[in-house]
């Protein structure tokens, strides 16, 4: 099969219809295939959630953790084998909510990982409830009088925590988003796309038509400027810029643990090592 | 010959250093050793001791009356005072109260005179050398070594303490000496190491902490990686994504961390991953004796997750069995594809003991199966007999590999079936069933035809052991020390099912007797029960043998 196909499986989509997560799918299968992937050297890892339950919509290797886990089981398979091209998909509650801790190590780790967020400001699974990314003042189905707490603003958050690659996509503007996965995908070290999305069936605020009007796709921007970025980082509500926020190297996980050469997965044990790990004991 | 010595004092005052440098050279000596260690949560200050017995016979536990009481402050001789032997030796400055003063040592005198307030615990030492007219050559080689700052004053103040006292003990002569002194804990990362470990990840937690450390100074050498993780949850976490992709991979805690960790064990059980994973237990609850020992999390660990999974526990009974079951914790996950607790507890964790030299030649097999030797289509969670399915790993196989923690079918994929769900949970605990084949019987000492067999698990095989050799009452006697304590290995527990079983446990309602009456409807007759945070020794068990039988 010489299309994005190779990467589809049989299962059935348990999405709403309109959900943003149709598109995302799409794009990722799409960027996958154009950056020369193959099933067995993709590895789909996600908690739990809408989002999370793309691994079983994509024909590679997969790893469904529980929710919030998804970034340090990711975290595991990058140190045992840096050959396997690892894409973390979650949504906004298992990334910042139930997860959050691991993200900011994370961030500080930079491991050679792509994180799409589905943020689309409402937890979907458990129908409708508030998510660490709905807006103040929204009426969920657990804030009945509307949300009294300020939402997060996982970019800036990102930002302020030193990662190198930042970026905002769109759902249903799904070729911008395929670009930005597979800048992602080609940065080396942890790349956090965080994907907005409307949710057709909790989120009446945030709908395609507000995106629409609220979003415009970033041109000439300088990505070394941590101050610009931040400042872009901030607009979540109007003139909400598309595109790579922020991107500079950095040192990697592995590339900072310099002892080691060669894969753990291929590691062989010497005996002769073993046996000199005794002298201290004598 | 069996000595036993208490080196106390407060925190800071080097006493880890001379328990150290004693130890080994009394090992570099011949004799065998137990070491054990009491403190307290404190950097600075409080009160710690260390407890070094010294044979030309096996030692399996400490003692608790003292024949050298090696004091480096007031409080050490208050509190200890009252536990020296008949004949017993008090060793401190001269200036402290304690009688009688035979050996007191002009301590501060010295140290001032050299000018090191820092080398007290040398001026202590060379005069325990002299004591027991130790081969001083022995000290002042492992001083050398051992000993980076101010080395010429710390030997002065080893030669000038050696110089203030007279021999006491009869020296019996240089034995052969092929053990090796180690710790639980350290015996933990060197079985992990040996067994092939690439990944550890934990989050520092008294008392499993030495086992990172351990891990963490050996890393380079051994090309494996030790992560600090943000907490317990993402410790486990890493393990387990490091054991899928087919690299041994372990985290440790102590209970409280345990408790973080329990969804992963789910998660591991059901995505069929192997994972060794070692609880040093401490009394609890919550923060409850951080430094202290117990065997409290034994029934917490057995049912820990929601619903029902396989897993199996392994409580190691000293530093050797620590080491050899730490490898065989990983060879068995590999081999059954589940979560493997180590089971250990503080005690074990700081005690060293003089063990044969370690077998570093372990055969290591992941059980991994081969993509030209599955049935085609690939089900990475077949139904088979065993529980047990074909293994292949991401990355390694043409096929892409599924894990998922939604109850799912024989290829990963999300089923609700409930055909579906009832097989693959059986399954699941069908590895328990086999992993019977592979389980270790209990230890047993003891007289052939018992009237009492006392029952235990873990560390305290060592009390154990030392009862039955010093146990001078009217009844026949024996004991059972588990290692394997879930499943529950039966055989020879059932052949003495009629006898006076008498459960010794360091937790206040009989965790393991209850887990024996719960696998075998056997009743323990009597229990000997502590949860004080101190170690049962064979002086504590043999007290309420003698008062009721």
């Amino acid at each position: 099969m010489k299309n994005f196909k190779v990467f589809n499986t049989e299962n059935k989509i348990s999405w709403c219809p309109g959900c943003g997560d149709y598109s995302i799918l799409q794009a990722l299968k799409e960027a996958l295939f154009e950056l020369d992937l193959q099933p067995n050297n993709t590895m789909i890892v996600s908690g739990i959630g809408q989002a999370a339950k793309t691994p079983q919509y994509v024909n590679a290797n997969s790893f469904n953790s529980l929710h919030g886990r998804a970034l340090p089981p990711a975290l595991g398979i990058h140190m045992a084998n840096p050959d396997l091209n690892i894409f973390v998909t979650s949504g906004d509650g298992d990334t910042y909510g139930e997860g959050g801790n691991h993200f900011i190590h994370n961030i500080r780790r930079n491991p050679n990982i792509v994180h799409l967020v589905y943020n689309n400001r409402i937890y979907g699974l458990t129908k409708g409830q508030s998510s660490p990314t709905t807006d103040l003042g929204m009426i969920t189905s657990s804030q009945l009088d509307g949300h009294k707490t300020p939402p997060i603003n996982p970019l800036t958050l990102a930002l302020t925590l030193g990662a190198g690659f930042v970026a905002r996509g769109y759902a249903h503007h799904r070729d911008h988003l395929k670009a930005l996965i597979k800048a992602a995908y080609h940065y080396k070290g942890y790349a956090i796309i965080d994907i907005m999305q409307p949710c057709p069936s909790f989120n009446k605020k945030n709908t395609p038509e507000w995106y629409e009007s609220n979003t415009y796709y970033l041109e000439n921007h300088d990505e070394k400027d941590f101050n610009l970025a931040y400042n872009l980082a901030t607009h979540v509500n109007e003139h909400i810029p598309l595109g790579i926020l922020y991107r500079v190297e950095k040192n990697t996980f592995l590339e900072r643990l310099d002892h080691i050469h060669t894969p753990l997965l291929k590691r062989q044990v010497q005996q002769k090592d073993l046996e000199l790990l005794l002298d201290e004991f004598l | 010959m069996k000595y036993n010595i208490l080196i106390g004092g407060a925190a800071g005052q080097g006493m880890n250093t001379i328990t150290k440098l004693l130890s080994k050279a009394l090992k570099r000596h011949g004799y065998y050793v137990f070491v054990n260690t009491v403190y307290m949560s404190r950097i600075r200050g409080g009160h710690n001791y260390f407890q070094i017995r010294f044979s030309d016979q096996p030692l399996h536990t400490h003692e608790n009356s003292i024949d050298v009481l090696f004091a480096l402050n007031q409080e050490t001789l208050d509190l200890h005072q009252r536990r020296l032997k008949e004949n017993g030796i008090i060793i401190a400055d001269e200036d402290l109260k304690f009688d009688p003063k035979e050996f007191a040592l002009p301590i501060k005198k010295i140290s001032k005179a050299i000018g090191n307030k820092k080398a007290e615990n040398m001026i202590l030492l060379g005069g325990l050398i002299k004591l027991f007219n130790l081969d001083y050559d022995i000290f002042t080689d492992l001083v050398s070594k051992s000993i980076k700052k101010d080395l010429s004053s710390n030997k002065e103040a080893l030669k000038q303490g050696y110089d203030s006292l007279k021999p006491k003990f009869l020296f019996i002569g240089k034995q052969r000496d092929d053990n090796m002194l180690i710790n639980g804990n350290t015996a933990i990362g060197l079985g992990a190491i040996a067994a092939g470990l690439g990944v550890f990840s934990a989050y520092p937690m008294t008392p499993a902490a030495s086992i990172m450390n351990y891990l963490t100074h050996q890393q380079k050498k051994m090309g494996i990686i030790v992560e600090q993780a943000e907490d317990e949850i993402a410790a486990i976490h890493i393990a387990l994504g490091a054991s899928s992709a087919g690299v041994r991979a372990m985290t440790a805690s102590s209970g409280g961390g345990l408790s973080l960790m329990v969804e992963a064990l789910g998660l591991t059980a059901i995505t069929e991953t192997p994972l060794v994973i070692t609880d040093v237990m401490r009394p609890g609850p919550a923060t409850g004796l951080p430094t202290k020992t117990g065997q409290g999390d034994l029934s917490f660990l057995l049912t820990a997750s929601q619903d029902e999974l396989p897993r199996m526990i392994i409580a190691p009974r000293d530093p050797e069995d620590a080491y050899y079951q730490t490898i065989r914790a990983f060879d068995l996950a590999d081999k059954y594809q589940l979560p493997v607790i180590v089971l250990s507890d503080q005690y074990l964790a700081d005690s060293q003991k003089t063990i044969p030299l370690l077998n570093t030649k372990v055969e290591i097999n992941q059980y991994l199966s081969k993509d030209q030797a599955v049935e085609l289509p690939y089900e990475r969670y077949k139904i088979t007999p065993s529980g047990v399915s074909p293994r292949l790993i991401p990355g390694l196989s043409e096929y892409p590999i599924i894990a998922d923690n939604h109850e799912h079918d024989g290829f990963g994929k999300i089923s609700e079936d409930p055909v579906n769900r009832t097989n693959m949970h059986l399954k699941r605990l069908q590895k328990l069933r086999s992993l019977e084949a592979d389980l270790q019987e209990p230890h047993y000492f003891g007289d052939e035809n018992p009237d009492i067999v006392l029952i235990g698990f873990g560390s305290t095989e060592g009390a154990l052991i030392e009862t039955i050799e010093t146990y001078s009452g009217q009844k026949k006697i024996g004991a059972l020390v588990f290692g394997d304590v879930y499943p529950l290995p039966t055989q020879k527990l059932i052949k003495y099912k009629d006898k006076i079983l008498i459960n010794v446990e360091l937790n206040a309602t009989g965790q393991f007797s209850r887990l024996i009456r719960m696998e075998t409807g056997i009743h323990c007759t009597e229990s000997i029960l502590k949860f004080d945070g101190l170690q049962i020794n064979a002086e504590d068990i043999l007290e309420v043998l003698h008062e009721k039988f």
